[in-house]
């Protein structure tokens, strides 16, 4: 069994059996003998409004090189810094080399021309409506991850089901249902110099004593969780299946998203983001600017997947960003905010090896306000998707508040 | 109106003195006690908790008198607060001045280096895009530090405890985010002008304040707000710039906003935009479930098509402009509204503002507040019955949950538990810390999660414990606790430890007993008790009772 060899791998289920683990460990542990290891996702944010022309270039749409001219990138085959083909018609900017044996592999999927049916191009505003999968409402509350969490309560959930890499907690996970934000798990603890663990021990034993119920429970949790980075030891931690993260704050936090995965705490949904992607000058083309963020996200990403191994079995990497850019390029060698994008969907489970959505076209006559790549799939399918074929909840409408989610409109990234 | 922001706040105490029929309280309002453990309910309610030696302060006094002086901000003197605030000069700054020195100067910066390299714009959506130390925009975001240290400042040290309380209940309620478009450079003007001088005041008010408040109408985006249908020069209200606000997280990493693009087409104002109208109805006054249709939504939308910002880069005010407006009739919640012109808008703030709805929805959030995270339905009656008997007078709202049986009951003691801000404040309140600098809480508000001013969407944020009380939050104040009372925040003393005033700390001393006391009002676990007992410094006395979970309830 796949479960019981990564337990013994990673040394805590010697702990479980010493008597020693953090009790919400006994809880997976057990859990993870009964039933089938949960399905996992990690969503990635590309803060800014990555231009999804210049990710997954249609090269094959001559529109393209005409509302370009100097930043598109080249067709296939014509030098270093030309497309890497994928179907006869789009191709990976050159710096996601990294992400073709995905691929190939039927492992990585494509869905273009995907957004939101609101017309805001305020990254404020669309960030928000991303994130809430309420496009057009400002006033939702919660975000549409924390809703898929309490849509599908978990008895035995853990600190770590969902855990953000970032300093503060993302709008996509915020909601009543408990979510970590914790920017470098090495540091989660109680911090006194050498009086932590002393300290910690008498916060914990007042916490364990307080007839709150609310408090005693999350100071348990916050307890058990201290316990349980303290044993994974983030400090030495080493790759896996030689992955090799880029040593950049995006790389770090998807190793650490990795380790989590990989020390079964119970971590179902992981969130990290990057920004750069504002590219309104200068943008470059198969290198420049944009084509140097996209390494740190294209290898990051590919070292990921090759450090998860087979976990990647049972977990879906899913990149998105606000909002795509205008086709045609501005006079800064760069290009404004635009309408619709791409997103890649990289696992075990998906139908890889195939760009997704309807493709609209780049004539002006097909773009969105005549200026936009027009959005075909509604992020919220492919949102939907993901909730009801990856991550298994049956009702997905609480989560999708507002929006009448059919199968029938989903991409198909799942058989 | 430009003014001096403390003239204003004068201004709006006497006009509400002379609004003010009487002060006779309602008959169903309960005698207030007198006792420990009711004031430090009520201080921990109407203000942000004890300073060492308040209790016995009020008790010399009387509880209800104090009641009624906090009711009253304007007759306590503050001096000693406004002393603290005295080198912050963007405080007393008007918008324009703000845009003038600090937002224009930036702007400029930003082109002028864009020039000189022919690189890229810092990006406005960038989470993690290093931002190179930069005088200029430094000093941009001075103002949104300095408004920030303010808050922190203000809730820490004033006397008008209850003036900030519901300074901070009403921004919350009208929430405008720093990080859209220029908001950081308006709030220090909304805050100041546009909601303190009304939380005791008329919330037609307050209501009609922030309508015209071109904070506001950024976030909400009235300002854009068109009739689709007018002959009109749409042209002319394109000059501003639209949406390019900077989508900073977390803190002073603020992204300076960039200039325009050239050929920038983004956001033209093609019509009407219903933002503001729905969140008017919605967060502001009659609430989701307060009785309008769509169709309302749209009709209130067209009321202020038309209620935009003169130089809307540049500082500007509010201006009503004809050329924008819908003259057409509407029907908002069953009235007809014709004529057309300003005058649309400000009758359905006079519809919203009388509502039944409105005085529920409000008397709701009130009792949530200062009462129970589940609101007794019948203070509810009473205080939404106030509020439509008095014409929305909030100082007699106020008198009335104040004073009323619920506010002061025992199941209300210890029943909410404390936001991040209220637990940062009332932290360095038990522990009368000296503050001479108070980025090191404006940046731990960030870590708990509850980033000053900075709070996305027009909810504002969440008033129950359900919002607040999670793994990592948790953790969080802890280690504020461990680092406020060990002096390692930068710029704050805590020099008399609680424990160690009594008598000498230590294992087994009076000091434990002595801060559980002072602190805590002698009711905690024992092992609560106990923990903090056997602490071996002050210093961790203290931290132990900070971090304890009866210090994260008020």
């Amino acid at each position: 069994m796949t479960s019981r060899r990564i337990f013994l791998k990673n040394g805590a289920f010697a702990l479980v059996s010493l008597g020693f683990a953090p009790s919400f460990l006994t809880r997976t542990a057990f859990a993870a003998g009964a039933t089938t290891r949960s399905k996992r996702l990690i969503a990635i944010f590309q803060r800014g409004a990555v231009d999804g022309l210049s990710v997954v270039v249609p090269f094959g749409d001559n529109e393209y090189y005409r509302s370009r001219p100097s930043i598109a990138i080249p067709r296939p085959n014509s030098g270093d810094m030309s497309a890497v083909d994928l179907n006869g018609f789009f191709g990976f900017n050159p710096r996601l080399q990294p992400l073709k044996s995905l691929w190939d592999a039927r492992q990585l999927a494509i869905v273009h021309a995907c957004g939101s049916p609101d017309n805001t191009r305020s990254h404020f505003d669309a960030q928000d409506y991303m994130e809430t999968a309420t496009p057009g409402v400002k006033s939702t509350s919660d975000g549409w991850l924390n809703r898929y969490l309490q849509a599908r309560h978990v008895e035995a959930a853990t600190p770590f089901r969902a855990v953000a890499l970032t300093q503060q907690l993302p709008r996509m996970l915020q909601g009543i249902a408990p979510a970590l934000a914790v920017n470098q798990i090495g540091q989660f603890g109680i911090r006194a110099g050498q009086a932590s663990d002393a300290i910690g021990a008498s916060f914990e034993a007042e916490f364990a004593a307080a007839a709150d119920q609310v408090l005693n429970n999350t100071g348990r949790e916050a307890f058990d969780a201290i316990k349980m980075l303290k044993i994974a030891d983030p400090s030495k931690y080493r790759p896996e299946n030689g992955a090799a993260y880029p040593r950049t704050p995006f790389g770090q936090a998807l190793q650490q998203i990795a380790q989590l995965s990989k020390a079964d705490v119970g971590l179902e949904v992981a969130f990290a983001d990057l920004g750069g992607w504002d590219t309104h000058v200068n943008q470059g083309s198969g290198q420049g600017q944009l084509a140097t963020r996209l390494d740190d996200f294209g290898r990051g990403l590919a070292a990921l997947v090759t450090d998860l191994g087979d976990r990647m079995e049972d977990t879906v990497v899913l990149t998105m960003s606000e909002f795509g850019r205008a086709v045609n390029e501005n006079g800064n060698r760069g290009t404004d905010h635009g309408h619709g994008n791409a997103m890649i969907a990289i696992g075990g489970g998906i139908r890889g090896g195939h760009v997704y959505g309807k493709w609209p076209g780049l004539a002006v006559g097909q773009r969105y306000e005549g200026r936009d790549l027009a959005v075909t799939t509604d992020f919220r399918d492919v949102f939907g998707e993901i909730v009801v074929r990856h991550l298994g909840v049956e009702d997905a409408r609480s989560i999708f508040p507002g929006y009448n989610l059919q199968a029938a409109k989903f991409p198909g990234l799942f058989a | 109106m430009r003014s001096d922001p403390f003239k204003t706040a004068c201004m709006g105490g006497l006009a509400a003195t002379v609004l003010l029929v009487a002060g006779r309280q309602q008959s169903s309002a309960a005698t207030v006690p007198n006792d420990e453990k009711t004031i430090v309910h009520v201080l921990n309610r109407i203000g942000f908790g004890p300073r060492p030696g308040d209790v016995e302060t009020i008790r010399a006094t009387g509880l209800q008198a104090y009641i009624e002086q906090q009711l009253r901000p304007d007759r306590i003197s503050d001096a000693s607060t406004e002393a603290r605030l005295s080198g912050f000069p963007t405080l007393r700054m008007n918008s324009r001045e703000l845009s003038d020195q600090y937002e224009r100067p930036a702007m400029e910066a930003r082109r002028q280096q864009q020039a000189a390299k022919g690189g890229n714009l810092a990006d406005p959506g960038s989470a993690a895009s290093p931002q190179m130390p930069d005088p200029v925009q430094q000093r941009a975001n001075r103002v949104i530090v300095e408004l920030s240290e303010q808050k922190m400042l203000r809730a820490a040290y004033s006397e008008r405890q209850l003036q900030e309380v519901l300074t901070d209940f009403w921004f919350n309620h009208f929430n405008v985010d720093a990080r859209k478009g220029p908001d950081r450079f308006l709030l220090t003007e909304y805050e100041r002008d546009t909601i303190r001088p009304h939380v005791l005041g008329k919330f037609r008010d307050l209501l009609e304040a922030t309508a015209k408040s071109p904070a506001m109408l950024f976030y909400l985006d009235n300002w854009m707000s068109v009739d689709p249908n007018g002959p009109h020069p749409v042209g002319q209200v394109q000059r501003g710039g639209f949406g390019r606000g900077g989508f900073g997280r977390g803190g002073f990493a603020f992204p300076p906003t960039p200039p325009r693009p050239a050929n920038a087409q983004q956001n033209r104002p093609k019509g009407l935009n219903e933002n503001y109208g729905r969140e008017l109805m919605e967060l502001h006054t009659l609430g989701v479930d307060g009785g309008y249709t769509q169709r309302d939504v749209t009709e209130v939308a067209r009321a202020f098509t038309g209620w935009t910002i003169q130089n809307p880069r540049l500082g500007g005010e509010f201006k009503f402009d004809a050329r924008l407006h819908d003259p057409g009739q509407k029907v908002v919640l069953g009235h007809v509204i014709t004529g057309g012109g300003q005058n649309d808008g400000e009758q359905v703030l006079d519809i919203l503002a009388k509502h039944p709805s409105t005085a529920h929805f409000i008397a709701t959030a009130l009792v949530r507040r200062f009462v129970s995270d589940t609101p007794p339905p019948a203070l509810v009656g009473r205080v939404a019955a106030r509020f439509l008997d008095t014409g929305g007078d909030l100082r007699e709202v106020m008198r009335t949950l104040l004073t009323s049986h619920e506010f002061l009951s025992p199941d209300a003691y210890r029943a909410k538990v404390k936001t991040p801000f209220e637990f940062v404040v009332s932290a360095v309140r038990a522990t009368a810390a000296d503050v001479q600098e108070a980025t090191s809480l404006v940046r731990t508000m960030q870590q708990l999660g509850m980033p000053l001013y900075m709070c996305q969407p027009p909810t504002g944020y969440k008033d129950t414990a359900d919002a607040w009380v999670n793994t990592g939050a948790l953790v969080s104040r802890m280690n504020f606790a461990l680092q406020l009372a060990g002096n390692k925040l930068p710029g704050i003393t805590v020099s008399s430890h609680p424990a160690a005033e009594g008598g000498p700390g230590g294992p087994g001393g009076p000091g434990g007993d002595d801060i559980v006391s002072t602190v805590l009002n002698d009711d905690v676990s024992e092992t609560t008790r106990a923990t903090i007992a056997k602490a071996t410094t002050t210093e961790q006395m203290t931290a132990l009772t900070l971090g304890s979970p009866e210090f994260q309830r008020r």
